[in-house]
């Protein structure tokens, strides 16, 4: 039941924050502070006393909650945690407090909605790592989408209509891809099994002929891919960020774009296993072209969150690389780089949003040389960019090895072209710190002229979080067994299940 | 006594109904437009009594009596928009008031 | 003491991590005695373990951290293993850098970043150490990253100058196209011998592949690729001349005595999977010959102090891949060992001048330094002695062996013999026009823009203990390092067979450095020949050849242009050309084809009611039509 608790406080502490603004303004984040430390609590105990719990029949799950929601259709309220879900459930949580973190000082107007969306999101976030019926996990993709649109389109930047009815349009119409191939495998389940069925487990065991496989695994792609995004799906995303109030894009990169990740691993492989072992190739392909087209693009941009977007193109493409190798280290390698870039990028953005805070523009031509007088802040961009870049001893770098390494097995000359990204990703990302944090100091006109005031340093709140997040990365990077460890049983179940298209491991 | 044939009746309505279309279609002032419309919802009722006539069936003409009851009410809010417009635009014209597209 | 050897980096990376938590409010004392010694403990403690492991007759050992990660079969360990070839690594590493950080608690004292600049270089130290320990290949990798991590980093010291930075990126880009190359050949390692443990890998190899094999050959290649970016040997040299933007202590600690030669350490490494490639370990030796003469050419016409010595250094590390590509696996450590004690001399002793000068580092605007800087002219005739090969200093019975080695070389000895000759007169020639033309002659600093009376106060020799002690250590070193024996041989195997080379071949080998210095000295030092060689100068420049021979090598053979015109030019202009991506327009077609559906639609609606009562009849007529026909 817990994980009905989780998704149920989430819920509740959003309405609550809403409805809580009409007594105090400062009301609603303290009571989102209370309902994420308490799902944060939830999620710890889950963590480590998760497993103790019985196994259930299905392998390496532990179900947590099952009821009947529409028994006409054969749709079940069933929710459970497994390895995989608990990494990203952490994830998720630990990323909620970081997005509370960054809008603490940000959001000032109509704040108790905004933590109302920001919860819902989560609660969203959180359906969508647990559902374990298929029908459920679209209900919970949508309520995730919904609240996002909000943020962005109320609390956002100069070009906010544009950018949410962007973000909106392109998950929408994915999000009806993967819709009708959803009902359209329910329907064969019925012809199957002679009665409609959204479950996970059941469903994998219908079977279809080749080219209706395709085709559904191709809606199912389509939706997730535009998720997570993987080029050419990618438009959306550079302009909803930029267009993002900080929170919104902590959310959006650190945990939105994982769930595109999460359904290609649980849901679009284990359910089209053929398919998706002819289609691998492309989608290795894919991975390649985007992981240099977007590096190429991130280059070429001026507008610092931008960039930070199509970085985050390029560096998912790491992730569907690893996922299409589907071998053990491929998917550990796509596991750790969704963890590990969702602190990097979420905390570059919240230094693109920390920088627009204090300067008013996101334009890099009219910044230079902040290190003189934004030491912490810039030390910690470095940190962060250097993770970015794929250090060893960080996170990422763990995520992306491990990607190529299985992607190696896979195929030869996508893991070739994909490893050049390591050498485009330091061409951008040193430019940026040469082109904000070095240099001789410039700022934008009427800013922080006077000899203090004007331009802070790093406050408490951001100190730990970014303080936080380094540490996270570098525990990512010097210690990933504690992550893999938790990962490593339900991956090499799912590789059992489907056999190992991309061949090693 | 000889019933009349029934097509007459339908012939009959059908002409109305036809009058009242044109009427619709070509008049410009609303007063007009909204007596074609009462010509044209008549022609249907005919039509019903001539069809409940035919088939002996009494729901024809509890139909009509909806219909009376519609038009009564049709025209009583008809009445009121005209006067409506004509205080507000000085004219009866309909195809001056345009502005409603996209 | 084996037990400990996980503190040689960890002292480092304290000294690191208390330096960046003090954000710069710590007393520069304590900063000093923070940064430096961390460094000196981490040098006890591997002299201790290094007199252990002799005495226990050269036994490797392995010590194991923690376990890093276990995906599979994939198992990498935080492990280090120590052997003899570590033990020269960690020795020279913490040795060396030791002194050189003493050497910079006094250079960089006034600088603002003082704290940061001693953190960047504790991490560089910490990451250098890791490097040579790591027992597996993914290690080793950290630390390589590490290392180019912080080599940008100290580059770019001084920020505020956007050439500077350009410097340390184009280090950090261009040594990482080699680094991802490496990164290839460890996947290839790796799906085919299923572990990166470099002793297991070892083993393997030879067992599973045949000499000359395909695997052998892209694997080595790959390899290769790695040192070469990291040690700035052909292609990718080009970033090592531009480093010199760094302070100087970091260019005597990172570009010239131990990051740069990392490429040379993997190689001997991993010099088994070279054997089994031997096409490779030609092209390795051709890589160093080539550079070493490339860099010898163009080190003779640079004018910037540092930027000599850069080049020097890219011509010695020739020396040691020449070496390598030989077999010759102990001569090219040795080298590595005896060119870490003199260059890192020179560029104290460079920097020392520079500091003197207030940071002016054009040759031609020093002259006769010899009597107002007495301890870095000794120190650079010292240095200069052991970088020329003159005989009874270290660099002479390194580049020795290294000859000998080469004209062993079975097919081309003679020509990679010839070669390195010729580089070792390019050696002497460029070393003594420095020396001469700095040390000696007219002092041309007075004339400068600094107007003379303050000039002239101003040369004058900065030299506090802290800095003295590290140039005498150094020096002693320089001279007598020569007479260390490199404890490699169990490393390396069995030894190779003495080359007997005829006495004519070694007396060549003696006598050609020091005719170069004869000339160096005719054209560039005594005042009676001055004139004489000057004229001779203009002449040669005079001359359509001789100038372009000079612009031609003076640009570094032209690389800088070749790859902006190859490679940056075209990532610029496409980068520009598709700023918008092109994808994104695409999809706004779609928005555009919707727009114009819209605007088709709304002619439809006029706002006439009759208008609209006609399309109703319309459509009705329609409808009934079709079903009535239909």
């Amino acid at each position: 039941m817990i994980v009905g608790w989780l998704i149920a406080i989430l819920f509740l502490g959003g309405a609550l924050a809403w409805a809580s603004e009409a007594l105090d303004a400062q009301l609603p984040k303290f009571i989102a502070l209370l309902a994420l430390l308490g799902s944060a609590v939830l999620v710890g105990w889950l963590a480590l006393s998760g497993q103790a719990n019985p196994l259930s029949p299905q392998g390496q799950w532990w179900v947590l909650a099952d009821a009947n929601w529409i028994p006409r259709f054969g749709i079940r309220f069933a929710v459970g945690v497994d390895g995989l879900s608990l990494l990203m459930l952490l994830l998720t949580v630990f990323l909620g407090l970081m997005a509370l973190g960054a809008a603490w000082h940000e959001i000032r107007e109509r704040s108790g909605f905004f933590y109302f969306n920001l919860l819902w999101t989560l609660a969203g976030v959180v359906g969508v790592f647990t559902s374990l019926d298929l029908f459920l996990f679209f209900f919970f993709w949508e309520v995730m989408l919904i609240p996002m649109y909000l943020i962005i389109a109320i609390w956002g930047h100069e070009n906010r209509a544009y950018a949410a009815m962007k973000f909106f349009l392109f998950t929408q119409v994915s999000g009806l891809l993967l819709l009708f191939a959803i009902v359209c495998l329910a329907w064969f389940h019925a012809q199957q099994f002679g009665a409609f069925s959204f479950d996970y487990f059941a469903l994998q065991d219908v079977v279809l002929e080749g080219r209706v496989q395709t085709w559904l695994m191709l809606g199912f792609f389509v939706g997730f891919a535009t998720k997570l995004p993987a080029f050419p799906f990618h438009a959306w995303l550079p302009d909803a960020h930029s267009q993002a109030p900080t929170a919104g894009s902590v959310l959006l990169a650190g945990v939105l774009l994982k769930t595109g990740a999460y359904g290609l691993i649980r849901f679009t492989v284990p359910l089209f296993p053929e398919a998706s072992a002819s289609f691998a190739p492309f989608a290795m392909g894919l991975a390649a072209v985007g992981i240099l087209y977007c590096a190429k693009l991130a280059f070429a941009q001026q507008d610092l969150k931008r960039l930070i977007a199509y970085t985050s193109v390029s560096h998912m493409g790491f992730v569907l690389l690893g996922v299409y190798a589907w071998n053990l280290y491929g998917l550990q390698g796509a596991v750790m780089t969704m963890l590990a870039h969702g602190f990097s990028a979420a905390a570059l953005f919240m230094i693109a949003g920390g920088l627009q805070h204090r300067l008013h523009t996101r334009d890099m031509q009219r910044m230079s040389g902040l290190w003189s007088r934004l030491p912490m802040l810039s030390a910690m961009a470095l940190f962060f960019t250097v993770a970015a870049v794929g250090m060893p001893g960080l996170g990422n770098f763990i995520g992306e090895f491990l990607s190529l390494l299985g992607a190696f097995q896979a195929s030869r000359v996508a893991t070739v072209f994909a490893a050049l990204g390591l050498v485009l990703s330091a061409v951008y990302s040193l430019w940026v710190i040469q082109k904000v944090f070095h240099g001789p100091l410039l700022l934008p006109a009427g800013q922080g002229r006077e000899p203090d005031g004007g331009l802070a340093d790093l406050g408490t709140v951001e100190l730990l979080c970014y303080g936080l997040m380094a540490l996270g990365l570098l525990w990512m990077g010097l210690y990933p067994q504690s992550f893999l460890a938790h990962s490593a049983s339900v991956l090499e179940a799912l590789l059992q299940q489907t056999g190992t298209p991309g061949g090693g491991g | 006594m000889d019933a009349i044939p029934y097509e007459h009746g339908l012939i009959l309505a059908a002409i109305l109904f036809v009058c009242g279309l044109l009427g619709v279609l070509t008049r410009r002032n609303i007063v007009f437009v909204l007596m074609s419309l009462e010509i044209m919802l008549n022609a249907c009722g005919l039509a019903f009594v001539v069809a409940s006539a035919r088939w002996q069936h009494a729901e024809g003409q509890i139909m009509y009596l909806m219909i009376l009851t519609l038009a009564a009410a049709e025209v009583a809010v008809g009445l009121g928009l005209i006067i409506q417009m004509y205080r507000r635009f000085h004219t009866v014209d309909i195809s001056v008031l345009n502005e409603m597209k996209g | 003491m084996q037990e400990w050897t996980g503190l040689l980096p960890a002292f480092p990376l304290a000294g690191f991590v208390l330096l960046v938590l003090s954000r710069g409010r710590m007393p520069r004392g304590i900063a000093g005695v923070i940064g430096a010694g961390s460094v000196g403990l981490s040098f006890l403690l591997a002299l201790t373990i290094a007199i252990g492991v002799l005495n226990n007759g050269g036994q490797a050992y392995t010590t194991v951290l923690w376990q890093w990660m276990q995906v599979g079969d994939f198992a990498p360990g935080f492990s280090f293993y120590v052997d003899g070839l570590t033990l020269v690594m960690i020795l020279v590493i913490s040795g060396v850098g030791f002194l050189i950080h003493l050497y910079a608690t006094a250079y960089m004292a006034d600088d603002p970043g003082f704290a940061r600049f001693f953190s960047y270089m504790n991490l560089f130290v910490a990451a250098m150490l890791v490097l040579v320990l790591a027992d597996n290949l993914l290690l080793l990798y950290l630390g390589w990253e590490g290392v180019g991590l912080c080599s940008y980093l100290l580059i770019g010291f001084w920020y505020d100058k956007p050439e500077n930075g350009y410097a340390a990126r184009k280090a950090f880009v261009v040594t990482r196209v080699g680094d991802t190359s490496m990164a290839i050949g460890l996947f290839l390692l790796f799906s085919q011998l299923g572990t990166l443990n470099i002793q297991q890998m070892l083993m393997l190899a030879p067992q599973q592949w045949s000499v000359g094999s395909g695997i052998a050959v892209a694997a080595s290649a790959l390899l290769l690729g790695g040192a070469v970016g990291k040690s700035a040997q052909l292609p990718l040299q080009t970033w090592l001349p531009d480093a010199m933007a760094g302070p100087t202590p970091i260019s005597a600690l990172i570009h010239a005595a131990t990051m740069v030669t990392a490429g040379v350490y993997l190689i001997a490494r991993t010099h088994v999977l070279f054997e089994l490639a031997p096409s490779v370990q030609l092209l390795v030796a051709f890589i160093g010959l080539a550079t070493l003469l490339m860099s010898g050419f163009t080190a003779l016409t640079q004018t910037d102090i540092k930027r000599i010595l850069a080049y020097s250094t890219i011509s010695q590390i020739g020396y040691m891949f020449l070496a390598l590509g030989v077999g010759a696996w102990s001569a090219a450590v040795f080298h590595l060992m005896t060119h870490a004690f003199f260059k890192a001399l020179l560029f104290l002793a460079a920097g020392t001048v520079i500091l003197s000068l207030h940071h002016e580092q054009d040759i031609f605007r020093m002259g006769a330094m010899r009597r107002r800087l007495p301890v870095s002219f000794w120190c650079f005739l010292v240095g200069s002695a052991a970088l020329t090969a003159l005989p009874f200093t270290s660099g002479f019975y390194s580049k020795d062996e290294i000859l000998l080695a080469a004209l062993g070389q079975e097919h081309y000895g003679m020509l990679l013999w010839t070669g390195g000759v010729l580089g070792a007169f390019l050696t002497a020639l460029y070393s003594f026009r420095l020396v001469f033309v700095v040390f000696f002659g007219r002092d041309r600093h007075q004339g400068s823009s600094h107007g003379e009376d303050h000039a002239h106060a101003a040369v004058m020799e900065a030299m506090s203990p802290v800095m003295f002690f590290p140039l005498l250590l150094l020096g002693l070193l320089a001279l007598g390092g020569g007479f260390i024996h490199v404890p490699v041989d169990t490393v390396f195997g069995a030894v190779h067979e003495e080359v007997h080379a005829s006495q004519f071949l070694h007396a060549l080998m003696i006598l050609i450095p020091i005719f170069g210095v004869v000339i160096a000295w005719g054209v560039y030092g005594s005042a009676s020949y001055q004139k004489a060689g000057e004229h001779l100068r203009e002449r040669l420049l005079a001359a359509p050849i001789g100038r372009r021979a000079y612009r031609f090598w003076f640009s570094g053979w032209g690389m800088d242009a070749l790859y902006q015109w190859l490679f940056v030019n075209p990532f610029m202009v496409l980068a520009r050309l598709n700023r918008k991506d092109a994808v994104d327009q695409i999809y706004g077609w779609v928005a555009q084809a919707a727009r114009v559906g819209n605007s088709v639609v709304v002619m439809l609606q006029t706002g006439n009611l009759r208008w609209y009562a006609i399309s109703l009849v319309g459509g009705m007529v329609l409808v009934i039509g079709l079903g009535v026909w239909r």
